[in-house]
């Protein structure tokens, strides 16, 4: 049984179902990547994961405990921090301010998380008052995923980080994430660049109209004839 | 339960509720809520185009219906010829600098090229003329106030019958709504919201101030009736007749004293009076009943509400929305414009005084909110159940109060304090039965139907 | 000599009719102003009762002042309603929290689209509208006590020997400071405190703000308190400047709409420039520079009307039209707030 587990996800936004039977699992100090073609359900999968939508059946399991009926903000509470696609960031208020706000549940003294994220992203500590609206995309990213670390979570959930950004900024992230990992978090990852987050990933899920088609290492199915045909683009 | 059944019932248990108040309290005052409600009913059908059909919220309601009553003074009065002769010219004069102005900046706009130059010549020509309309605005305006002050001081209206501003009402609040949409349509909900209500205040601010024009404060009584007027009625022989016939039958032939009699006169004519009005203002209700209700089931009433419920998409599919919004904003201010212009003739007189934007524009909320959004005969029940709970609260608070004051010495502060503020009543109740459908019956008495009926 | 006596009665005489009493004004408005915008940022509607509470908060103060008077209590030189408004904040506060349970909570837990809350908050108003009606009746009300004026015309007359007097009221100076002080407490708490921050991220982006843990009611029921908190300051102030008159506050939405939307929906600061600029374009546009003219004009060149651009009663015409032309040309506002 994986660290973060989702079994057999059923469900959508009150509508049709859009993801069924969809199982999706993470250890920690693993990153896994969630992959698919446009519409498969990939972000709607790591919602359920979060609780920001009704399962119509499935569970969700942290660390062994059944957290299917805890509200998104419960779950953060738990351990889980989520980066959005967009609008990531609190644009009207500083970094620094961003990244308190990110460790809004602590009670205890953050200076020494903070700086383990200006540790991981430098750039954000020579621009930590700078309102967070006048940052580029990249810096944006990187203050969203600050932002999500201060929590001190025991997972990491992003949907497509990249999106948006430049390839060396996407690669600069990449790296970033890969640090992250190594200081035992667990990464679930959404991603529209699939080849280069499949590089990365000790493990990936292939999703089509959400199901579930694949499921190997990163290496495995990038090596997989049919994964790159059909998904990796030759 | 259907929406048909439930529009018998309500309206049976209004019918009930006005036949009560006719045998408890008089007919006249019965008949007097009518007619108000019937007006009120014209109202709330204009306001639930705007708001029912296409979802916009209009704040701005009583603009219309201040410039309906406007509308029915102007036709009715007579003109004051010695206004016209000393202070004409110069008004005259003040409009052809407004449209001279107009010109010359539309001009000065497109020939010279954006910047500073522009800008300098645009505030030259606008200063200009303003300076030159201000001058001949002020000499006509003070001729024409001095023109007998306490009796006219205006320019008067054309004398024309007075159930002609009903048209005129409608049209010029038209023109009024397409100017305001001009300005404020493709704004969103709040800020449209915000700037109607804005207008509105702006209008009522000129029809007090604009002596000229409308008196002002000063009011104009006495505005020509289209039915009889009941001192005549009192004279005429067949009405005499009508009413000895009425009372001989209903009292079984015998014969009436004299001094029951004139009572019974005098009681006859009020209510003939304002049952005549009420056929004027009945047949008003049902033309635009009609009109309104094939319009909601006409493909023009879907797209309308296809709008309403997703700008966005309407967009995407090519809607105009803005100029949709600016069609159905016209239509149903036309319409609040025509009852603006009935309200004005059935008081007889033009009081600016008298609007005030929660009477004219938010109480028309309610009455569409509680009948039913997007539902004409919901904004028809709505306008009655909340006109008659707005006038009978005041009574009803009286009553409660003097029980209260039972309890209370006749010198007690209090209980004269409570009899004045009684009246506030209608206010809290109002907003407490807004609230209350709000929360427990958000679509009203009589829902929207569902559009795949048609 | 002549003429710089001149140009000093002109200052005098615009700074007596157009400056101070502008600045006064302008404060009034800049706190209404902020909490409207205070409510639109966090709850996203226009609160159409935000005047209505002005007058509720009005009422309020006016009460416990009568009963501080009788009972012989009073500030000296300064207004006794000034002891009164801690506790009338206290009640308006209380009946903000109780309207927001009962009424609007209702429609966020729905999330109801917020023009539902608009017709919610109307109804709030003619409920507040007759509540005061009923507890204070409908007469104009003056609960100023203490020492009116801190200069007085014709001492400043004497003083100077200007033929323009200029009079400072107590209620001027006051409205001006203690709406300084309410303004940087304000900043204090939403840039320093960690509540205050949690209200400017959920302001911000509200799925955001979730994520993060951040309590919604908890920030909704601070909003209301800080709102009802300046609408109670904002509505004694005016009341005290002039008179207390439950029609008026009404008439005073319009106004501070305008400058929430002039500053920018959503941003404080923005709000309470916004009020400057309303309060200002308003009393200028209304004054009569006749006199003005008069004193600066070479000669004995006298204007030949008032010189005034408006008569007063159009003064909503001039919020209309600062408001229109905002829409028009920067729907942000001047500090860049939300577009609705």
């Amino acid at each position: 049984m994986s660290y973060l587990t989702g079994e057999k996800l059923t469900g959508g936004y009150g509508g049709p179902d859009i993801i069924r039977e969809c199982t999706v699992s993470v250890d920690q100090g693993e990153i896994v990547v969630v992959v698919g073609p446009n519409g498969a359900g990939k972000s709607t999968a790591m919602k359920a994961l979060l609780g920001m939508l009704d399962l119509r059946e499935g569970r969700v399991l942290l660390d062994g405990q059944d957290i299917s009926a805890l509200s998104p903000q419960q779950r953060v509470a738990k351990g889980m921090a989520f980066v959005p696609q967009n609008q990531n960031v609190f644009v009207t208020m500083t970094v620094e301010e961003n990244l308190e706000m990110g460790a809004y549940l602590r009670r205890d003294d953050i200076t020494e998380t903070m700086e383990q994220v200006f540790e991981l992203f430098p750039v954000l500590k020579t621009k930590r008052r700078q309102i967070a609206g006048e940052l580029s995309g990249g810096q944006r990213q990187q203050v969203a995923v600050g932002r999500a670390l201060m929590t001190k979570p025991t997972v990491l959930m992003l949907d497509e980080p990249t999106a948006g950004v430049s390839p060396i900024v996407m690669d600069e992230l990449f790296d970033r994430i890969i640090e992250i990992k190594r200081t035992g978090i667990a990464i679930l990852m959404v991603e529209q660049n699939a080849r280069q987050a499949l590089n990365i990933a000790d493990r990936g899920f292939v999703l089509v109209t959400g199901e579930n088609r694949f499921t190997d290492t990163g290496e495995a199915l990038l090596a997989n004839e049919e994964v790159r045909k059909s998904f990796l683009g030759g | 339960m259907s929406n048909n059944r439930r529009a018998v019932i309500s309206f049976s248990i209004m019918a009930l509720m006005i036949a009560i108040v006719g045998f408890g309290q008089s007919w006249n005052v019965a008949l007097a809520i009518v007619n108000l409600c019937l007006i009120s009913a014209v109202m709330s059908m204009g306001l639930n185009m705007q708001w029912g059909f296409a979802g916009l919220f209009n704040a701005g309601v009583m603009a219309s219906t201040a410039i309906g009553g406007l509308t029915a003074l102007l036709i009715s009065y007579a003109p004051v010829s010695k206004a016209w002769s000393v202070g004409g010219t110069s008004l005259f004069a003040a409009l052809i600098s407004l449209l001279l102005t107009i010109v010359a900046g539309v001009l000065v706009w497109k020939k010279t090229a954006k910047g500073k130059k522009r800008s300098w010549r645009m505030t030259a020509v606008v200063l200009t003329g303003y300076l030159f309309m201000r001058f001949f605005y002020e000499q006509g305006t003070a001729a024409i106030e001095a023109v007998d002050p306490a009796k006219t001081g205006f320019l008067g209206g054309m004398g024309l019958p007075i159930i002609l501003s009903w048209f005129a009402g409608g049209l010029a609040a038209a023109g009024l709504a397409w100017l305001i949409g001009r300005i404020a349509l493709g704004l969103r909900s709040d800020y449209f919201a915000i700037a109607t209500l804005g207008i509105s205040e702006i209008m009522i601010s000129i029809l007090k101030n604009e002596d000229w024009l409308s008196r002002g404060v000063k009011n104009v009584t006495g505005l020509k009736r289209p039915v009889p007027y009941e001192v005549d009625l009192q004279q005429a022989e067949w009405f005499i007749k009508l009413v000895h016939w009425f009372y001989g039958t209903a009292e079984d032939g015998k014969s009436l004293s004299a001094n029951v009699m004139h009572e019974a006169m005098q009681l006859s004519a009020g209510v003939f009076v304002k049952l005549c009005y009420s056929a004027l203002f009945l047949a008003v209700v049902l033309i635009i009943l009609g009109l309104a209700t094939r319009a909601l089931n006409s493909p023009w009433g879907r797209m309308m509400r296809a709008i309403r419920d997703n700008e966005t998409a309407a967009a995407a599919m090519g809607k105009d929305v803005t100029s949709r919004h600016r069609q159905v904003f016209i239509i149903g201010s036309a319409v609040i414009g025509i009852s603006g212009a009935m309200l004005t003739t059935l008081d007889g007189q033009f009081t600016p005084g008298s609007y005030i934007p929660l009477r004219f524009t938010f109480l028309i909320w309610v009455m569409v909110i509680i009948g039913g959004s997007g539902n004409n005969l919901g904004a028809i029940i709505g306008a009655f159940i909340t006109w008659f709970v707005w006038i009978e609260a005041e009574p009803s608070a009286l009553w409660l109060v003097s029980h209260i004051n039972v309890f209370l010495d006749e010198s007690n502060p209090l209980r004269q304090h409570l009899r004045e503020v009684a009246p506030h009543m209608r206010m809290v109740l109002m907003g407490l039965i807004l609230v209350l459908v709000l929360r427990f019956r958000p679509k009203g008495i009589l829902p929207e139907e569902a559009p795949d009926r048609y | 000599m002549e003429y710089s006596t001149d140009l000093l009665n002109a200052l005098v005489l615009i700074s007596n009719y157009v400056l101070i009493p502008a600045i006064s004004y302008g404060s009034q408005l800049a706190l209404g102003a902020v909490g409207v915008t205070l409510v639109f940022g966090i709850l996203r509607f226009a609160n159409f009762a935000h005047g209505e509470m002005m007058a509720f908060g009005c009422m309020a103060t006016i009460f416990i002042t009568w009963w501080f008077q009788s009972m012989g209590i009073s500030s000296g030189v300064f207004p006794t309603a000034l002891l009164a408004l801690p506790f009338a904040i206290l009640i308006t506060a209380l009946l903000a929290v109780a309207i927001d349970r009962s009424i609007f909570s209702f429609y966020r837990i729905h999330k109801s689209r917020p023009v539902t809350f608009v017709v919610a908050s109307v109804g709030v108003m003619f409920m507040l509208n007759g509540l005061v009606r009923i507890l204070i009746g409908t007469d104009e009300i003056i609960f100023r006590d203490g020492q009116k004026f801190l200069i007085k015309a014709g001492v400043f007359k004497k003083m100077t020997g200007l033929s323009e007097g200029l009079a400072l009221k107590q209620t001027q100076v006051l409205t001006f400071v203690l709406a300084v002080i309410a303004v940087l407490a304000l900043f204090w708490f939403l840039q320093r405190t960690r509540t205050g921050k949690a209200m400017r991220a959920f302001s911000d982006n509200e799925d955001l703000a979730l994520l993060s843990g951040i309590n919604p009611e908890r920030v909704v029921l601070v909003t209301w308190i800080i709102a009802a908190s300046l609408a109670t300051l904002a509505g004694v102030l005016y009341g005290l400047d002039k008179s207390f008159k439950p029609m008026v506050y009404f008439h005073l939405l319009l106004p501070i709409f305008a400058a929430a939307i002039v500053g920018g929906i959503g941003q404080p600061l923005g709000a309470i420039l916004g009020g400057y600029i309303v309060a200002f374009s308003e009393i200028t546009a209304t004054y009569a520079f006749k006199k003005f003219i008069k004193y600066l004009a070479p000669g004995d060149f006298v204007p030949d009307g008032l010189a005034q651009l408006l008569t007063t009663e159009y003064k909503f015409a001039v919020s209309f039209f600062i408001l229109v032309l905002v829409l028009l040309v920067r729907p942000t506002g001047i500090l860049r707030g939300r577009v609705l």
